[in-house]
């Protein structure tokens, strides 16, 4: 059996789902951050599968940008995550409840 | 070792990984199974003949998101900590939520009629010249951009890891 654009996009799906179930099942900040970081990755296996299937090199030049945010972006939340464990020292969203009253 | 075999051992690495991270009680457990899932996806890119991302997924994630994941992990020293309980909403919501996906997973699987054929020749992002091309011409306003966003996160980060005035702190 050839393998073909379908099996990758299936693949993909699935890291997605998995990211968002992960997402929502786990209370461990940093976990939950991993399991984001995981559908971003996802996304960006769809994206290089669709360029490499039609012949183009748009998608992987936004992979190189995806990557460039996603690097900024954990920078910035891991310091708030740092940040509020010096506040409230901890990192369980259950426990981060200070806007729920 | 035909590619479809290396497919199949690629995906069947980033998939049990990710699993792994998700299910995983020990967080620096989690955070190395998020670096072997990402093994997994740049294998997945080179088999996509996107050599220069393989290896820059391997750089910039592998090499810095997972290791600074890890030094926040031992930093903040979350071992001891034990795991609450699930509550009956979380249960619920990651129940539809798997049920969701599992559906569309499956018309997807069932519906999906794409390309399955490859274009001919080599693939366009083998090489880096075309990279190259496209960064300095088409998208030369976003390369600046981000080159700001970058900037612009760094400062954040200084100025959130400053440590503040002992009168501002929380008791």
């Amino acid at each position: 059996m050839n393998i073909g654009l379908d099996h990758y996009i299936f693949l993909s799906a699935l890291l997605f789902a998995l990211g968002f179930f992960g997402v929502l099942l786990r209370k461990n900040t940093l976990v939950i951050y991993m399991c984001l970081e995981l559908m971003l990755t996802a996304a960006t296996l769809a994206l290089v599968a669709f360029s490499r299937y039609n012949g183009t090199l748009d998608g992987n030049v936004f992979v190189f940008f995806i990557l460039t945010v996603a690097a900024a972006e954990v920078a910035v939340g891991l310091a708030i995550i740092v940040a509020l464990f010096r506040q409230r020292q901890t990192v369980q969203v259950d426990e981060l409840n200070a806007l729920k009253h | 070792m035909n590619a479809d075999f290396m497919f199949y051992l690629f995906a069947t690495l980033s998939v049990a990984c990710g699993v792994g991270v998700v299910f995983n009680r020990n967080t620096i457990n989690a955070a190395l199974c998020f670096l072997l899932s990402l093994v997994g996806l740049a294998g997945l890119f080179v088999l996509l003949e996107a050599y220069l991302l393989a290896v820059l997924v391997v750089f910039v994630y592998a090499g810095a998101v997972v290791a600074m994941f890890l030094f926040i992990v031992m930093l903040l020293d979350l071992q001891g900590g034990k795991r609450p309980p699930f509550t009956t909403a979380t249960s619920v919501a990651s129940a539809v939520a798997a049920a969701l996906i599992a559906l569309g997973l499956l018309s997807f699987h069932t519906h999906g009629r794409l390309a399955t054929e490859l274009p001919a020749g080599p693939g366009v992002g083998a090489t880096l010249k075309g990279y190259a091309y496209q960064l300095f011409t088409t998208y030369l306003l976003p390369v600046q951009v981000v080159g700001f966003l970058l900037l612009i996160a760094m400062l954040g980060v200084i100025v959130l890891s400053k440590r503040l005035d002992p009168k501002e702190v929380r008791p």
